[in-house]
């Protein structure tokens, strides 16, 4: 257990089935906005945005890790935590079990820390393909002890948020998560804690309604859809079509909700530039 | 007593019963009080049965009742000298909440609760009881002002949601909830929240993060509504009566998951039947919530918040050669 942080390339260097199973079995892959084809290859290359129009196309959290973190830095932390059945919710165990095996994650976020152009970084990377990357039990807990884990040691934390929202199957727990990781970030905000939320597609529902929108800075992927409530239910309550842009990373820039909107292969770059400037320091207080 | 409800049908007849046979006996000069006492007797126990065994569909139901009483209801019964106050100096002004200061038992305190209408044209007021982002910036607002000045926090949930709308959105719903929940949660004032109707989801917590969370017995709350349980989950909002069950959304369910401290007792039938007597009710259950925080610092009331929602979660580690175990809440359960 003692070598745990320093066996670092464990991690780092073996592509987990999930990462491979990112790239489709072919070996071209069509936008699903323009419709043009591009090889597998290529696209990786590009950190997986469409080089026609820009299009991001969603990447799980170990090609996340991979694409963000300096070569062979990172290390994961609470691997085997998993979610018990509060509600006993029928089937519900069944498919943690099976979205464990699909996406080779414990639960819908993973969470580690790594450094990023050289700065020590404490890191949570959700993934749509665990349950939506839902927030239940485990991903409430995972991202508190990462966060007061960076407090302990003085690291910022950038949180990736990429969910439907809060997990219905552990129905009210789930939504306490919304509380508890919220006042995570406060006692580590008032300990002078940097924490950068970058939002990525989608992030709707108890995610946005909570740690996702508290960061000292909010950034999204273009194209991203971030919202409170599901375009399909506003429509019907409001009984009119909403603009096409509605919900999208853009459209929250414009209402003033982000800092940035910022193109994947720009990321790591303005990420460095802020965590430089923190590190810096203020004026004596 | 209001719209009945189908479970509650062979009460309002047997009701209707002994009010034909009181006006007969009346009419005709006959004596049948021997009938009617039965009849009475027969009443009384229909209704310890009826109300006395509700499933949580029928729950649901009263706490959707339109004459069940809101906010404004219990406000002048529970308190003294409120003065309301308006807006979140942002945007606008949100009539989905009901914010101010008042006395309770001669004490100071600050008041926020969700506010539906209780007829429509009230509803379209009030807008259902869903507030906007700019609902919950006046609540926090109120709630900054309370910190200030060293009041308590008293906070009613009643409300199917935060409002989805395309207005809603644009001015950061999200942030508004996310807001809320970061800053209650470091309050250093006591802060107590009942749940007196329905309690959906974020628009619920939004103003729920307390010391002590109540919850009156036919109320509900959750992350979502059953009928969008039923709909997300079943991909059929009919199956909203199954929902209300499986996802334990009911006081006493909650009371047993941990999640709220106090179940408060109702009126037979509902609050809706006696609201005078369900705001007395109301009353001992916040005098007791106030005396046992009365204790604590304001240190103590911050960290006795903190401790509790970083307490809540259901999980374990498992083992396994990579994990990077600090211990919680259930080592000891492996699977």
């Amino acid at each position: 257990m003692k070598d745990f942080f320093t066996k670092k390339k464990k991690y780092a260097t073996v592509p987990s089935a999930k990462a491979r199973q990112d790239v489709p079995e072919g070996i071209v892959r069509k936008c699903p906005k323009c419709k043009k084809i591009m090889y597998v290859k290529e696209l990786q290359k590009h950190l997986f945005v469409c080089q026609s129009c820009g299009y991001h196309y969603p990447i799980s959290a170990q090609v996340r890790a991979e694409m963000l973190f300096d070569q062979n830095s990172y290390v994961e932390f609470d691997r085997n935590m998993v979610s018990l059945n509060p509600l006993q919710f029928p089937n519900y165990l069944n498919k943690l079990e099976s979205d464990r095996k699909k996406t080779g994650l414990n639960e819908a976020v993973w969470t580690g820390k790594g450094m990023i152009e050289g700065y020590e970084t404490a890191v949570a990377i959700m993934d749509k393909g665990f349950r939506m990357g839902s927030m239940g039990s485990v991903v409430g807990e995972k991202l508190t002890r990462l966060v007061e884990y960076a407090d302990q040691n003085g690291l910022p934390v950038i949180i990736f948020s990429a969910s439907g929202g809060a997990r219905m199957q552990e129905g009210v727990l789930s939504l306490m998560q919304m509380a508890k990781t919220s006042a995570a970030l406060k006692t580590f905000s008032k300990n002078g804690g940097l924490y950068i939320s970058i939002m990525t597609h989608p992030t709707t529902g108890g995610v946005s309604a909570s740690f996702a929108s508290l960061g000292d800075y909010n950034f999204a992927e273009p194209g991203a859809l971030i919202g409170f409530a599901g375009r399909r239910i506003i429509e019907q309550t409001i009984g009119e079509k909403l603009p096409e842009d509605f919900q999208t990373a853009e459209f929250l820039l414009k209402h003033g909700q982000l800092d940035q909107v910022i193109p994947r292969s720009e990321l790591r770059n303005v990420l460095s530039r802020i965590l430089s400037i923190h590190a810096a320091g203020g004026v004596e207080g | 007593m209001g719209p009945e409800l189908d479970f509650e049908k062979p009460i309002f007849e047997l009701q209707k019963k002994i009010s034909e046979l009181k006006t007969f006996m009346d009419e005709k000069g006959i004596d049948l009080s021997d009938e009617l006492n039965h009849l009475q007797e027969r009443l009384k126990d229909l209704e310890k049965e009826t109300y006395g065994s509700m499933t949580p569909w029928e729950r649901v139901r009263v706490a959707r009742k339109l004459n069940r009483p809101t906010t404004l209801d219990y406000l002048p019964l529970l308190f003294t000298d409120f003065v309301e106050c308006h807006g979140d100096r942002l945007y606008g002004d949100d009539p989905a909440i009901v914010a101010g200061i008042a006395k309770f038992h001669g004490r100071p305190v600050t008041v926020i609760g969700e506010q539906r209408g209780r007829d429509t044209k009230e509803n379209i007021m009030r807008n259902y009881g869903m507030p906007h982002p700019e609902g919950y910036r006046k609540a926090l607002r109120l709630m900054q002002q309370a910190e200030k000045f060293r009041r308590p926090i008293i906070t009613f949930i009643d409300t199917k949601g935060a409002f989805p709308g395309k207005a809603a959105e644009e001015r950061g719903q999200s942030e508004a909830i996310a807001r809320n929940l970061f800053e209650m949660s470091w309050l250093s004032v006591p802060v107590i929240c009942v749940v007196i109707g329905e309690g959906a989801s974020g628009g619920a917590l939004a103003i729920g993060v307390g010391n002590q969370i109540l919850m009156l017995e036919n109320s509900w709350y959750s992350v979502i509504s059953p009928e969008g349980a039923a709909a997300l989950l079943w991909k059929d909002a009919g199956k909203a009566e199954v929902a209300a069950k499986t996802m334990k959304i009911t006081g006493s369910d909650l009371k047993k998951l941990g999640i709220i401290d106090k179940l408060i007792p109702e009126v037979l039938g509902g609050a809706h039947h006696d609201p005078g007597k369900q705001a007395e009710i109301i009353d001992q259950a916040l005098i007791d919530s106030l005396k046992e925080l009365s204790p604590l610092s304001a240190e103590q009331i911050r960290q006795q918040r903190l401790t509790k929602y970083r307490a809540i979660g259901d999980y374990e580690t498992v083992q396994g050669n990579q994990s990077d175990q600090k211990g919680n809440n259930r080592d000891n359960k492996m699977r």
